[in-house]
């Protein structure tokens, strides 16, 4: 009992003796996800869009996709080393393989899951096919495609970790100096730094997935945070 | 005018939807095409917005060869009506209206007011309807906003493919009736494809019947009731087409002239109030436009031989068994 609450003073003690590393270390952190996601939604949703229109290429693309989720992540930076150097370039381009499967998938998905009869109306009407995908496919496929892209964020978030191995920085560098010192209350507090970002993220990523549903008049089960928001608003 | 010449429409596998089919679509007139189906009724209809192309043959719209037509153009000014639907489920009632109009760069305040006016036309006050969204509306008033977004930009021509397929008997026949007077107020030119015969010859100013590809009766309703071409139509029909003739006939084609007896003073007042009918409801006189079916029952159910028939207070004329017997067996009287 005396013992784990001296240990709890000890991660408090360590969390606030070095503040100032954990705070660039976890900025750095999110700066790598924030690259990688910029580069991997746009590639993402693109190729998504593009299988639309081929049942057997979506079969291949997204079957490529979840291999690349099978490749560990070390010998992942390891194949891209040759070609972008040790460092940031080489996980942010890791990072961004690894998100391929659930964005393209949820957007295949979503832009797959509109109601056929909606989109022979619209062809009807004499929307082109750009106005088809922008009014209707899109719009409807949006809170999907966000799911995708959050349960993205959250596995980078994880797997950005292991690109300190490779001198990325970020929150990694603290766990892999923690595990070789062995100092225990610094491996603890940046996991629990780590996994509260994940929270973080899930969240605020599930509270625009439910603004895009609402915006399309879907019924939300809303959240205290939510109905905040929808007061805040109104 | 829509003017299918000898048109054929073959698909990539090799299935013959339709083959060498000519007929003419008056304007202003509502035709409906009808078959059983995979006979190509609804093949014959996306020919002419273009979400198909013949194989062989032309398709004119007053006089132009469609392939003269920008496909887009042609589609904004050609009212889609499925049995799906296919409203925007994340879009407003008010905004599925407005989508053509939109796609047409109308002003704002012309779509709204559009929207306003179509609602009103549908019998769904837009103070309450407008801002819903689709899945929150019953099958009968999705059909409605369905019928109102093909009409938003005033089109030349309607297609409906099964419009009221989907939906409950009553609300299917109330959709009908009201339909058909939203109708007689345009000027569109409709196609209208069903598979049932009772919906055909209640909507259809001519009728197409389509059989395995090809159209075997061209006609109005009643010349296809009076004469059917062959057995295939006359099984269409059904064995109750007598009865079916009743209902496309007017009471006002078959009833005699006022007699006497129910033209003196009291018969008048006794023959324009409101009957008592056997289950105590009450029931409006015959009114000219009724149909001779609707003759026919209250003639069974009453006990008198001869009905008068009524228009705005006056008696015009009466309606006996003999009368509609007679016109049945093709005569006028």
């Amino acid at each position: 009992m005396l013992s784990s609450v001296h240990n709890w003073l000890a991660y408090v003690d360590f969390a606030v003796e070095h503040s100032d590393r954990l705070l660039v270390a976890t900025l750095e952190h999110i700066e790598i996800i924030a690259f990688a996601i910029a580069i991997a939604v746009p590639i993402g949703v693109g190729l998504g869009f593009l299988i639309t229109f081929d049942d057997r290429l979506a079969t291949a693309v997204i079957w490529l996709a979840g291999v690349m989720m099978t490749v560990p992540s070390i010998a992942l930076f390891g194949l891209l080393i040759p070609y972008f150097g040790i460092g940031a370039p080489s996980v942010i381009v890791a990072l961004v393989l690894y998100t391929q499967l659930p964005v393209i998938r949820n957007t295949y998905v979503g832009l797959n899951d509109v109601d056929p009869a909606a989109l022979e109306a619209g062809e009807a009407m004499g929307m082109t096919r750009l106005q088809l995908l922008r009014r209707v496919q899109l719009p409807i496929a949006l809170p999907v495609i966000m799911a995708g892209v959050r349960n993205a964020v959250v596995i980078l978030i994880g797997i950005a970790t292991i690109g300190a191995f490779i001198g990325a920085g970020g929150l990694g560098d603290l766990l892999f100096d923690g595990i070789s010192y062995v100092r225990t209350e610094m491996i603890v507090v940046t996991t629990v730094i780590l996994s509260l970002l994940a929270l973080a993220v899930d969240y605020a990523f599930s509270i625009s997935e439910q603004l895009f549903r609402l915006n399309n008049g879907e019924q939300v089960e809303s959240s205290a945070t939510m109905r905040l928001l929808q007061r805040v608003i109104s | 005018m829509i003017t299918f010449e000898h048109v054929t429409k073959q698909y990539a596998d090799g299935t013959v939807a339709i083959e060498d089919v000519s007929f003419t679509v008056e304007e202003g007139t509502t035709t409906v095409l009808v078959g059983p189906s995979g006979c190509g009724k609804t093949t014959t209809m996306k020919l002419v917005n273009r979400l198909e192309d013949p194989t062989e043959g032309t398709v004119y719209r007053d006089g132009t060869p469609l392939s003269e037509f920008d496909r887009i153009d042609l589609r904004r000014n050609t009212g889609y009506v499925i049995q799906e639907i296919g409203l925007f489920d994340h879009m407003t009632v008010g905004e599925n209206i407005a989508t053509v109009p939109r796609l047409n760069g109308w002003d704002e305040d012309e779509i709204d007011a559009r929207i306003d006016e179509l609602l009103e036309l549908m019998d769904l006050p837009p103070e309450s309807y407008r801002e819903q969204h689709p899945p929150e509306l019953s099958g009968g008033q999705r059909q409605r906003v369905g019928v109102a977004r093909a009409l938003a930009s005033d089109p030349d021509v309607l297609l409906m493919d099964e419009p009221f397929g989907a939906l409950d008997p009553i609300t299917r026949e109330s959709l009908q009736d009201e339909f058909l007077k939203i109708q007689a107020e345009l000027d569109t030119t409709i196609l209208f494809v069903t598979h049932s015969i009772d919906e055909a010859l209640k909507m259809g100013d001519r009728i197409a019947i389509f059989d395995v590809g090809e159209v075997v009766q061209y006609d109005t309703p009643q010349a296809i009731l009076d004469e059917p071409k062959n057995e295939f139509v006359e099984d269409f029909i059904g064995s109750d087409r007598p009865l079916k003739k009743l209902k496309v006939t007017q009471v006002e084609d078959v009833m005699s002239p006022p007699t006497e007896e129910v033209a003196t003073a009291g018969g008048v007042a006794d023959a324009t109030a409101p009957v008592q009918s056997d289950g105590g409801s009450t029931v409006s006189p015959l009114e000219p436009t009724d149909t001779a079916l609707s003759a026919l029952s209250r003639l069974v159910a009453s006990e008198d031989g001869r009905l008068p028939v009524v228009e705005d207070g006056d008696v015009v004329g009466t309606v006996s068994d003999e009368d509609i017997r007679r016109s049945n067996a093709g005569d006028k009287p």
